[in-house]
């Protein structure tokens, strides 16, 4: 146990060294790494703040119910104990001619307007959402509905929300895409650079072989530089993500809160951060391991 | 200790390198493996450290048959040698310090001890005082002082060298000779190739010949 505590932290501490003694190339693969890390990372940043958006708008689909202007009370009643009775119907809320009138009246610029109509435009309606959440039974409910009486018409409310929702399901999947390819050019940048630094240690290589190292030993100060450059490199990206957030939201400013999820930007959570940096350093640790044990193979 | 039996080496496309070796070594002895170059010394000694294979017969280490080693227990094997080189082989990155420390970062010896049977090490070649030095700083002779302290200092019962006086003077030559004798006294197997038996003559010893890969009787 002390042993092998021993050959780790030596592996470890030659890994470090190696870094230290070649500061600038190390530097610069960091850079390389943070930023093929940083793209689909910033796209999964953006993709995470469409989603906050869509999520708020209650993508959930609904279905609105408009009385014809002259409906009675009692007749929007009957449509209310209709719905309530209905299987497809989850909740359902009255929103009164008057109540519209009002939320209409908050909007800027618009009292005038509706003081001078002299009478209420609008009618009763019923807002409707489905139980379990499918919008083809909410579809079938609509053509039901129309035929009801006093029902002027029906409108199912969620078609641009759910066409961004798409849009957001499709940024996910190039999200993957992203960084599924810069997951190989991860592991092949530092393969690159382990096979670099193999053949400048050709020599001690050999030696140790002679002397009785295993190929463990050989390995293990490779596999501790390939996941060290890994977590350097995840550090950088969710730095430069970081970065250009702060940035944005300086540049922009108030503009950009009004397209933002409630509360401002969404940035990496520390979770997504610590999932980051254990990708990158696996990858790092995966592409060493690659280089060295093609290198032991050729020489074996 | 080491036994040999009708070994013969034969290298892809080359001639014949070694032929029907069968020989004993005993625990403790001295041996000096002499013949001209290309007699087929060197590969005698690579095949026992397993770092040729016999294209046939078999060859013993400590009761191990090391022709039929797995490729995952050979350092193992290699860890029972002490290896000197002709060209010394050490690692001009590094100060003599390191370089001797290395079988025994291999064995997983780190920390006090290591250093400590590093000084030993360097105290018996009379090197105490070079340990921070590079050995690029060194003479030929103290480069084949450290090389040889490095192949002792994990303490090994055999010692295997390969013309380790070839490129030295001959003062040089003389303290490596009594070198290899103090680690007679102190019972570790030696096995010393060299085509400059005179050099050598100081040395009770067992002879073992080699001419055109076969033993000369």
């Amino acid at each position: 146990m002390r042993s092998w505590l021993a050959q780790h932290g030596f592996a470890f501490r030659d890994a470090l060294g190696r870094f230290a003694r070649h500061l600038v190339p190390s530097v610069f693969n960091i850079v390389v790494i943070g930023v093929a890390v940083s793209l689909p990372l910033s796209l999964y940043v953006t993709v995470k703040n469409l989603g906050a958006v869509t999520g708020q708008l209650d993508a959930e689909p609904q279905l609105t119910l408009f009385m014809v202007p002259e409906a009675s009370a009692e007749e929007a009643e009957a449509v209310g104990a209709r719905l309530a009775q209905h299987p497809a119907v989850g909740k359902q809320r009255f929103v009164p001619k008057t109540e519209a009138l009002d939320g209409l009246r908050r909007n800027a610029g618009m009292t005038e307007i509706i003081d001078n109509l002299g009478r209420n435009p609008l009618p009763d309606a019923w807002i409707v959402s489905g139980r379990g959440g499918d919008p083809a039974t909410l579809e079938s409910l609509r053509q039901e509905a129309v035929r009801w009486p006093k029902v002027d018409h029906a409108q199912l409310d969620t078609a641009w929300a759910r066409k961004l929702d798409t849009a957001v399901r499709v940024g996910r999947a190039v999200t993957l895409l992203i960084a599924g390819l810069l997951a190989v050019a991860l592991a092949a940048v530092t393969f690159n650079t382990i096979r670099l630094q193999i053949l400048t240690r050709r020599e001690e290589i050999e030696v140790s072989k002679l002397i009785g190292a295993t190929d463990g030993f050989i390995r293990r100060p490779f596999l501790y530089f390939g996941l060290l450059q890994g977590i350097a490199g995840g550090l950088a990206a969710c730095g430069l993500v970081w970065a250009a957030l702060a940035a944005l939201q300086a540049q922009v400013g108030p503009a950009l809160l009004a397209l933002a999820p409630e509360g401002g930007l969404l940035g990496l959570a520390l979770p997504e951060a610590a999932a980051v940096l254990g990708v990158a350093s696996a990858l790092g640790w995966l592409g060493a391991w690659l280089s060295v044990t093609q290198h032991l193979w050729r020489i074996g | 200790m080491i036994s040999l039996s009708s070994v013969a080496k034969r290298y892809p496309g080359a001639h014949e390198a070694l032929r029907d070796i069968t020989l004993q070594i005993e625990r403790g002895e001295l041996v000096l493996l002499t013949g001209p170059s290309g007699a087929g010394k060197s590969t005698l000694l690579k095949l026992i450290a397993a770092i040729e294979r016999p294209t046939a017969g078999t060859v013993t280490v400590s009761g191990q048959n090391v022709a039929r080693l797995s490729k995952r227990a050979i350092p193992y094997l290699r860890r029972n040698f002490g290896l000197v080189f002709q060209d010394h082989k050490l690692l001009y990155d590094r100060s003599v310090f390191e370089n001797v420390v290395l079988p025994l970062r291999v064995a997983g010896f780190d920390g006090r001890e290591a250093a400590s049977r590093v000084r030993a090490a360097l105290d018996k070649v009379g090197l105490l005082g070079r340990e921070r030095s590079n050995p690029i700083s060194l003479s030929g002779g103290e480069q084949q002082r450290v090389c040889i302290a490095r192949a002792v200092v994990h303490r090994p019962s055999i010692v295997l060298a390969d013309e380790p006086t070839a490129n030295l003077d001959a003062e040089y030559a003389r303290e490596i000779v009594a070198l290899f004798g103090a680690f007679h006294q102190v019972g570790v197997t030696l096995m010393v190739a060299t085509h400059d038996v005179g050099t050598f003559a100081p040395l009770t010893s067992r002879r073992i010949e080699l001419r055109g890969g076969a033993l000369v009787p």
